[in-house]
């Protein structure tokens, strides 16, 4: 009698399958990677270095790149699972997936343990090119800090992309949906512009109840070269853990492996 | 034990009664059919059975376990080639049998499983570059990757052109040869009658009626069916029925005699003709085919 292939195994074997079906699809590897260095290279043309005292020059990049590392590893996780795993239910590949003995959580797994994957590529691609065309720093010292920051906001996403699966009630309001959450957020959350400096009120508060802001923040306080002391934020980070936690309980409460009755799959299948 | 034991299965969704006290069994190393019109309850039925969906009430039995708690030990023992389910497009054949067969404790070899569904020559394409009917083989072909003792087939063969039909066909054939406990639904009678040990015929969710397909014709074995075209003056007609031994009805200015006695009514019918002077258009004497047994079955056109 042969044995049962071990959880590990099993759930490698999901993360390498999601991984390549990523690297094969050129709109989602252009959204997660491409979009965000457009920003960093666009950025980096635009702003020169910003003197912080007289003779002391900053590279602008040094405040905008782990910022955009921070977004590209937030479209890994919340927009391409969310989108990924909302078409994946449409055609039907999760309720495949459903009638064969893999366990459950071990399929989520790797679709979580994939989107973590890249997130950390596009935010490793991100700081090099900042470090490398733009010369910004980063005091070694502040690796764990960052890592682990890093590991707690793309847990929190990878579960807010479960929940916007859960609540998308179709592969083609999958896309609109993450656009339509992130980008406005993302203008308030210290990616594309900075509003550290009195922001309008408004701003400030969409900036203060999403956890994009608190991520951006919390991971930029590891590059911050002003500060001085612990560079860990624990209010932002209980901030960000807080919606990892919702994310979660939407996606408990609401995800379905079956496609939505009538859904674009019934007309493709008929031929 | 029957690989497959049904007692008295409801399924209700809301107040829609999809599936209503249905019984059955499926002996192993046998291929049957559940056979009925759209809606009938078969694909409910059968997704009971694989435990995608969960039951109302009654027992299931499937190779000893309870498909809603078997799990995966459960799952690994079956093979499901579902209605409508997509494939990866960005795959090749090979990846994608290779990824599912992975999920299994054991699998029948990658180059078998291309062999019976005819895909050796496709193995390294992907998925999105093949057509309707070669992606219906995909979907056959993972189900079988885990070397499935019951293998369930939902509607193998909906949308297939003639000679696709044929090709499935004899790989369900082939499966059988092998020893797969296999259950299919459809709802085309000539494909049961081709792949079927034994079909079971339902309707609104009911077993309307059970056997080998030779066993469902003997029903009404002795039936004669008499068709002919509506005559001109379709009002006078009814006045002959009351003479028939058999049952006259009339659909589609179509009016169809059922009878055990064919040589007195035929007589009756051509006599009342001749007299009145109508043509009995395109008239036909035939024995009944199963569809015509599956129709009186089912109460009426299928389409409906």
């Amino acid at each position: 009698m042969n044995k049962r292939p071990s959880s590990l195994k099993l759930l490698a074997n999901q993360i390498g399958y999601q991984n390549r079906r990523f690297r094969r699809n050129v709109m989602a590897a252009f959204f997660t990677l491409a979009f965000p260095l457009m920003f960093l290279l666009l950025f980096g043309a635009l702003f020169e270095g910003v003197d912080i005292a007289p003779g002391v020059e900053v590279a602008a990049a040094q405040f905008y790149a782990p910022g955009l590392a921070v977004f590209a590893a937030v479209s890994a996780t919340y927009t391409n699972i969310g989108i990924s795993t909302a078409i994946s239910r449409d055609e039907g590949i999760l309720k495949r997936t459903r009638g064969t003995p893999l366990p459950p959580w071990i399929y989520v797994g790797g679709v979580v343990g994939s989107g973590i994957v890249l997130a950390a590529f596009g935010a490793a691609l991100m700081l090099t090119v900042g470090v490398l065309a733009y010369g910004i720093e980063f005091d070694w010292a502040n690796l764990v800090p960052a890592v682990l920051t890093f590991v707690l906001g793309v847990a929190s996403f990878s579960l807010l992309g479960l929940a916007l699966a859960s609540v998308a009630n179709s592969g083609q309001s999958a896309p609109a949906l993450a656009q339509a959450t992130l980008l406005p957020v993302a203008f308030a959350s210290n990616i594309f512009i900075s509003v550290r400096n009195n922001p309008p009120a408004w701003l400030e508060l969409l900036g203060d109840i999403f956890p994009l802001k608190a991520f951006a923040d919390a991971f930029f306080a590891c590059f911050d070269p002003f500060r001085e002391g612990s560079v860990y934020e624990p209010w932002l980070l209980a901030r960000i853990a807080a919606w990892g936690v919702l994310g979660a309980l939407v996606f408990w409460r609401k995800f379905t492996w079956e496609p939505a009755v009538g859904g674009p799959t019934r007309s493709r299948r008929r031929r | 034990m029957p690989t497959v034991v049904v007692e008295n299965l409801v399924k209700d969704y809301g107040t829609l009664r999809a599936v209503d006290g249905l019984s059955f069994t499926v002996e192993q190393g046998e291929v049957v059919a559940l056979l009925g019109p759209n809606g009938a309850g078969k694909s409910t039925a059968v997704e009971i059975l694989e435990g995608h969906r969960t039951r109302t009430s009654g027992q299931v039995t499937v190779m000893g376990a309870d498909p809603a708690t078997g799990g995966a030990a459960f799952r690994d023992r079956i093979g499901i080639v579902l209605q409508e389910c997509g494939i990866e497009r960005e795959l090749t054949i090979t990846e994608a049998l290779n990824h599912y067969g992975a999920c299994y404790t054991r699998t029948r070899p990658l180059d078998e499983v291309l062999e019976l569904t005819g895909l050796t020559d496709l193995a390294d394409r992907r998925t999105h570059q093949l057509s309707g009917g070669q992606k219906r083989r995909i979907d056959l072909a993972l189900g079988l990757i885990g070397d499935p003792e019951l293998l369930f087939l939902d509607e193998p063969t909906t949308g297939f052109d003639p000679s696709a039909r044929r090709q499935a066909w004899d790989m369900v054939r082939g499966l059988r040869t092998l020893g797969t406990t296999i259950l299919l639904t459809s709802h085309y009678m000539d494909e049961v009658e081709a792949l079927a040990d034994r079909v079971l015929v339902i309707n609104q969710g009911k077993l309307v009626a059970q056997g080998t397909p030779d066993e469902l014709r003997a029903g009404i074995a002795d039936t004669t069916l008499v068709r002919f075209d509506q005559p001109a003056n379709g009002g006078t007609v009814q006045e002959l029925f009351g003479d028939l031994t058999g049952t006259a009805t009339a659909a589609n200015n179509r009016i169809e005699i059922r009878t055990t006695n064919p040589t007195g009514d035929l007589h009756r019918l051509t006599d009342w003709a001749l007299k009145h002077d109508q043509e009995l258009g395109h008239l036909e004497v035939t024995r009944p085919t199963l569809e015509d047994v599956y129709l009186d079955l089912i109460g009426g056109d299928e389409n409906e």
